[in-house]
């Protein structure tokens, strides 16, 4: 089975965000970068399909040239190679042109089964995993956390505010991947070197023209300066006191 | 006058919440609303919405388990159809996987998770977070649809709307995913996302039994009350993962949010530092959550949380 792992190179968890002079874009200077949380879920998943199904492990992105570190970290956990489309503006890229980028890469590839994270922790979007799979006109189940690849088909259990959903489909899939479906393996050393030798794609991302068009970028209005109202239970008819008559949310 | 078409979850004749606020934002455009709904009990549900502030409301008939892809394809007709300039769901788990194939299928760009939505020339402009809110940016779309998902709990439902016309289509069936069992919560239980007020336990909590205290205090709202957790929590095994507040759990903006023993790193305070009023517990008066916290109590949640509960207790039996 062709298994391809769709991941995103997002800042890291811990940055501050400060906007750029164009008052538009963030200032990413500083930065450090990471492969997206739920991705590296996603690159575990698909690692452990072929481990339990057969297959190979494709590792894609749509990014700089520089994601070729978060690439070939994937690549060490056992994937058997990587493709990058590269695209200078891969930050900026909206999920409409994303979506049809992955889409008809995906299409050339082969690709039968497709994870990705359920959100990249940068924009906050989680909507390539469907997208992708609309324009190919494929099955998708969202923010999966227990996963049972058959043949010609799979069963997922997604999370909902409601509970525990299990949606059947018929593959080719995309499935996104939630917290809670697996533990992400470390690369071993013998992963890492043996990565080095994987094929390691890079091909131009013909994206489609942005729709989405950002106005303006601020920071959040800082809250209000609150108070430490006392020490231990004492303070509680105090708090009480506030929260019925000064917050007025009691 | 442009028309927004908005999906509305309902179950069992109800429209959820987050649905009926989505309806409030559409409608506070100046747009016609025009809601799909699909399910059991979704004719009884379109009756309901004229006041919520949908003109018209089609019912999709004939589809007996709810297929997204399926779905999606009915509701992107329906945009068609009503020649559509919106299209909107609720950034609800169900909203947010539908919307995005409804705008893949309308070729239109979605913004997902808005927290404001106003109309701009013939078309509209969104608020939305990125980095779960460490920055706000504002957008438009060049697409014929403008496509998005409001956040739960920031937009006011209408009540005084006006009538609706209620039409039925057949749905499509035999959708290449398919809903085939829901595993519900226990009842009355509210997601962390949606809850009115999140009673939230960190590290401090030190183990997962001493979670209990927290689901009294949450229990002590009478029902309006979640439990949420910080990542520390959740990777730890304590809570599940479904409960965990922040940049890689979930982004929460209740009218109140009580942080207990939990110290406040950046990526939990993304998740939660647009709630209305923000009271912290914590034994360290030094910890971080208490620069975002409108109340503070330093102290050990094992003496505070207990005697909040019975303060809270008091105060909910006599409203």
């Amino acid at each position: 089975m062709k298994i391809v792992a769709c991941i995103k190179r997002v800042p890291a968890t811990d940055v501050q965000a400060k906007v750029a002079a164009d008052a538009k874009s963030l200032d990413s200077a500083g930065y450090q970068y990471m492969t997206s949380f739920y991705d590296e879920i996603a690159v575990e998943e698909a690692i452990k399909t072929k481990e339990a199904k057969g297959g190979d492990v494709t590792i894609l992105t749509i990014s700089s040239k520089d994601a070729t570190k978060e690439v070939r970290e994937c690549i060490a956990k056992g994937a058997d190679g990587g493709v990058i489309l590269v695209d200078e503006d891969w930050m900026n890229r909206d999920c409409r042109a994303t979506a049809k980028a992955l889409a008809s890469k995906l299409t050339e590839m082969g690709a039968e089964l497709v994870f990705m994270g359920r959100v990249a922790t940068d924009r906050d979007n989680a909507s390539v995993g469907p997208m992708v799979a609309t324009y190919l006109d494929w099955a998708c189940v969202t923010n999966v956390v227990e996963l049972e690849v058959g043949d010609g088909e799979a069963t997922a259990k997604r999370e909902t505010e409601a509970g525990l959903e299990t949606v059947r489909v018929t593959l080719p899939a995309v499935i996104t991947c939630d917290k809670g479906l697996n533990e992400p393996r470390y690369a071993g050393l013998k992963g890492i070197m043996a990565a080095k030798k994987k094929p390691l794609e890079e091909a131009a991302c013909e994206a489609a023209d942005n729709q989405a068009q950002v106005l303006s970028l601020v920071l959040p209005p800082p809250r209000a300066e609150g108070r430490v109202i006392g020490e231990g239970a004492d303070a509680v008819p105090a708090l009480i006191d506030a929260l019925r008559n000064e917050a007025q949310v009691l | 006058m442009s028309t927004i078409v908005v999906f509305v979850e309902q179950s069992g004749g109800t429209a959820r919440r987050a649905s009926l606020e989505c309806l409030g934002a559409a409608h506070a455009t100046g747009s016609q609303v025009v809601a799909v709904l699909t399910g059991e009990g979704a004719a009884a549900c379109a009756n309901t919405l004229g006041a919520a502030g949908a003109s018209k409301a089609v019912v999709l008939t004939g589809t007996e388990s709810f297929s997204p892809d399926a779905t999606a394809k009915d509701v992107a007709a329906v945009v068609k159809d009503q020649a559509a300039k919106g299209f909107l769901a609720a950034a609800s788990s169900t909203g947010k996987d539908l919307a995005p194939r409804v705008a893949a299928l309308c070729d239109a760009v979605l913004f997902a998770d808005c927290t404001t939505l106003k109309a701009e020339g013939d078309s509209f402009a969104v608020t939305r977070p990125w980095l779960a809110g460490k920055a706000i940016a504002t957008c438009v779309s060049s697409a014929a649809v403008f496509c998005a998902t409001t956040r739960p709990n920031v937009f006011n439902p209408v009540t005084d709307g006006g009538s609706v016309e209620v039409m039925e289509k057949p749905g499509t069936v035999g959708g290449k995913a398919t809903v085939v069992a829901v595993e519900t919560k226990p009842a009355g239980k509210l997601d962390v996302q949606e809850a009115p007020v999140v009673v939230a336990g960190g590290r401090g909590m030190k183990d997962a039994e001493s979670f209990a205290i927290l689901e009294s205090l949450a229990a002590a709202f009478g029902g309006r009350a979640a439990v949420g957790a910080s990542r520390a929590v959740v990777d730890a095994g304590w809570r599940p993962h479904s409960e965990q507040v922040g940049q890689t759990g979930k982004v929460v903006s209740p009218q109140l949010y009580i942080a207990v023993g939990i110290s406040g790193a950046i990526q939990h305070l993304a998740g939660m530092r647009t709630s209305g009023t923000i009271v912290a517990i914590n034994k360290d008066a030094d910890a971080p959550i208490f620069k975002v916290a409108d109340y503070g109590i330093v102290g050990d949640a094992f003496e505070v949380v207990p005697a909040l509960t019975e303060a809270i207790q008091a105060v909910v039996s006599q409203s």
